[in-house]
């Protein structure tokens, strides 16, 4: 059988970003038959896809859309290209190898929603996407695909654009992504009102991430229950799953979104890196709460990784062997999540830096078994008590690494130092081959 | 538009000229009335034609732009790609996160220093680079990763980074 590639199929094919080769592989079809529907239709196919968000969240697509005030124009879309959080990395292969996917996707959803103004934002970091983006407008303006008239048959205007960041993983977080796009500092906004109400210039905004997006032109194209059908239960379709860290082939797989991850990690992605034993996962991005080994027998589904305790969030699986020391990883992360925390709210603010600064002390083999407990405290005062989601992020993996892997922390303050030394990051630490979709990457 | 007002004087006229060239193209993406939102890609601009983020070049954006020269600040110290102070001729910047360390991105850091003679982030005495970790780039998979003046390289090898470094004019 078959596997049914939606985002990743025409990856690498030679000129794919190109719209005439967009097109001759059947591109602004669905397009076109958008225009020929009511767009109540088009949100219906979506709604019955079961597309389910793939920022990190995992909304429903077709009933976030629904949220939008029936009476209050101008609205806006903004599609949510800054990808910054660790381990996640599928966003970039769609803008760099298949723009105008992406592009199709939002005039179909922009037709839909009676939208005449998108903005991709996209993060400062990612220079090529970027240029790849501004040529897929360009050529698509150009062709009348996208301007005062779409597609050059329906008076509706539409204009696209990209608004690059400069470096900050909060301005992933919706509301601190449109504060930015304001062109203010990236402080989240207090929820509700949520975006589809007041968003961008006080207006009703939807927010999507790239890849939710580029699976609307496949949806209008083979209808929502073919969509449907590729998952189970309220999840269709297929995902972009990305597998970094200790394994013989990292990258990114395109599969059914309730694939089994241990197959992801031991088959696809080849399995544990030189015949080592798996220590952990994490399976949704650097945010999800850590697995152990012998918990990864499970489905990707959003619902499915929720009940074994963790979280699908932006399907980047981060792979530890045994090799590797899960205090030395925490500590890094912490440190993350202390860099990037806007410093709005004191819980987030306060505790990300005693976090970062205790896991640093226990790393080095400075601190006790009560600066172990006191760890815990602190993640567990900030989990639920802030602004935006950052806070709970930094708080989840200190809250399973400990659940899971207490043991390595008390290790460190018994011996005063890291059992591991040098080779904390695992005993090998090479570049190997690397894949995204169809393409190859040999190191 | 040739008007100088406040800080901006002490900036040269022609790339003045050319900032207000470049911006009114910027501008074409944002409604007249939300001129605004263009301050991170006006600063950016200002940082690539006058080096950095000065203050002068903060007032500048800022009244072109009609808001304050506060709100330009503002921006201009909350991201990390907006330079605030005078950096090297190249900016080399590695990724530490995660997904990087378990695959080198650490003593790839520790090898980058060693070369540049650095003990942690800063800039060589010659001016000719500026070393800092960065965190997660977007390339986990084909860790390690770093950005040589805002470039993303890949699969990064010792011998990899001293052939991007030796090629730098
Ligand atoms: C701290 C933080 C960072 C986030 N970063 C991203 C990101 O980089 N990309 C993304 O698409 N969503 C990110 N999100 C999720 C967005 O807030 C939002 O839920 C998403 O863009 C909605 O699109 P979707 O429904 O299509 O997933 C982040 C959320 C938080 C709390
Ligand atoms: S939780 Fe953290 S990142 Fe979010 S608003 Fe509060 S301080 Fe900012
Ligand atoms: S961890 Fe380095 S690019 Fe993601």
């Amino acid at each position: 059988m078959s596997e049914t590639l939606i985002l990743s199929a025409r990856w690498g094919k030679p000129g794919s970003a190109k719209l005439e080769n967009y097109r001759a592989d059947g591109g602004y079809q669905a397009l076109d038959k958008a225009l020929g529907m009511e767009p109540v239709a088009v949100v219906e196919e979506v709604k019955k896809s079961n597309l389910r968000g793939r920022g990190g969240a995992g909304f429903a697509t077709g009933l976030k859309w629904t949220f939008l005030p029936k009476d209050i124009r101008p609205r806006y879309l903004t599609v949510n290209a800054d990808e910054s959080e660790p381990g996640t990395f599928k966003d970039r292969y769609i803008m760099e190898h298949d723009p105008h996917m992406l592009l199709e996707g939002i005039a179909i959803t922009c037709l839909a929603l009676d939208i005449h103004l998108a903005y991709i934002y996209i993060r400062g970091e990612f220079a090529k996407q970027a240029r790849a983006l501004e040529a897929a407008i360009a050529e698509a303006r150009a062709a009348g695909i996208i301007g005062p008239r779409l597609l050059g048959k329906k008076d509706f205007a539409l204009d696209v654009h990209v608004h690059r960041g400069a470096g900050a993983y909060i301005c992933g977080e919706e509301s601190a992504l449109l504060e930015s796009l304001e062109g203010k500092k990236g402080y989240p906004r207090l929820k509700p009102p949520f975006p589809a109400v007041v968003g961008l210039w006080g207006k009703p905004t939807i927010i999507n991430n790239v890849e939710t997006i580029a699976n609307v032109p496949w949806i209008v194209q083979h209808g929502g229950e073919a969509f449907a059908a590729l998952g189970v239960g309220k999840s269709g379709g297929t995902r972009l799953f990305g597998v970094s860290g200790h394994v013989n082939r990292p990258g990114v797989y395109e599969k059914p979104v309730a694939y089994n991850l241990k197959k992801l990690i031991m088959e696809d992605a080849g399995g544990v890196l030189g015949g080592r034993k798996l220590k952990a996962v994490i399976p949704g991005g650097s945010s999800a709460p850590v697995l152990a080994a012998h918990e990864i027998d499970i489905s990707m589904e959003f619902d499915a990784v929720k009940a074994a305790g963790s979280m699908s969030g932006s399907g980047g699986v981060i792979v530890f062997d045994e090799s590797a020391c899960m205090v030395r990883a925490l500590a890094r992360l912490a440190r993350f999540y202390a860099e990037e925390s806007c410093g709005q709210c004191t819980p987030c603010r306060e505790g990300t830096n005693w976090m970062e600064g205790m896991l640093h002390r226990i790393e080095a083999g400075h601190a006790g078994a009560a600066d172990v407990a006191r760890l815990e405290q602190v993640a567990n005062s900030i989990a639920g008590n802030t602004i935006c989601a950052l806070g709970d992020a930094a708080a989840m993996p200190v809250q399973s690494f400990l659940k899971k892997f207490k043991p390595e922390f008390l290790a460190h303050c018994e011996l005063r130092r890291c059992p591991c030394g040098d080779t904390a990051w695992g005993l090998t630490q090479e570049p190997r081959d690397a894949v995204a979709g169809p393409m190859r990457y040999a190191r | 538009m040739t008007n100088h007002a406040g800080g901006v004087e002490g900036l040269p006229r022609e790339k003045v000229e050319q900032f207000d060239r470049e911006l009114s193209r910027i501008l074409d993406r944002y409604p007249p009335d939300r001129k605004a939102s263009a301050m991170i890609p006006a600063l950016r601009l200002g940082q690539t034609l006058f080096g950095y983020v000065s203050p002068a070049v903060q007032a500048l954006a800022a009244e072109r732009l009609g808001t304050s020269p506060a709100r330009a600040e503002e921006v201009a110290t909350f991201y990390v790609m907006l330079e605030t102070h005078p950096f090297g001729k190249h900016l080399v910047e590695v990724c530490t996160s995660v997904s990087c360390s378990l695959s080198g991105g650490d003593r790839l850091w520790g090898y980058l220093q060693q070369k540049l003679a650095l003990a942690g982030a800063g800039s060589t005495p010659d001016g000719r680079f500026t070393l800092r970790e960065a965190e997660c780039l977007g390339s986990c998979g084909t860790a390690p990763a770093m950005l040589v003046d805002e470039e993303m390289y890949e699969q990064l090898t010792p011998q990899k980074v001293d052939q991007i470094l030796g090629g730098l004019k």
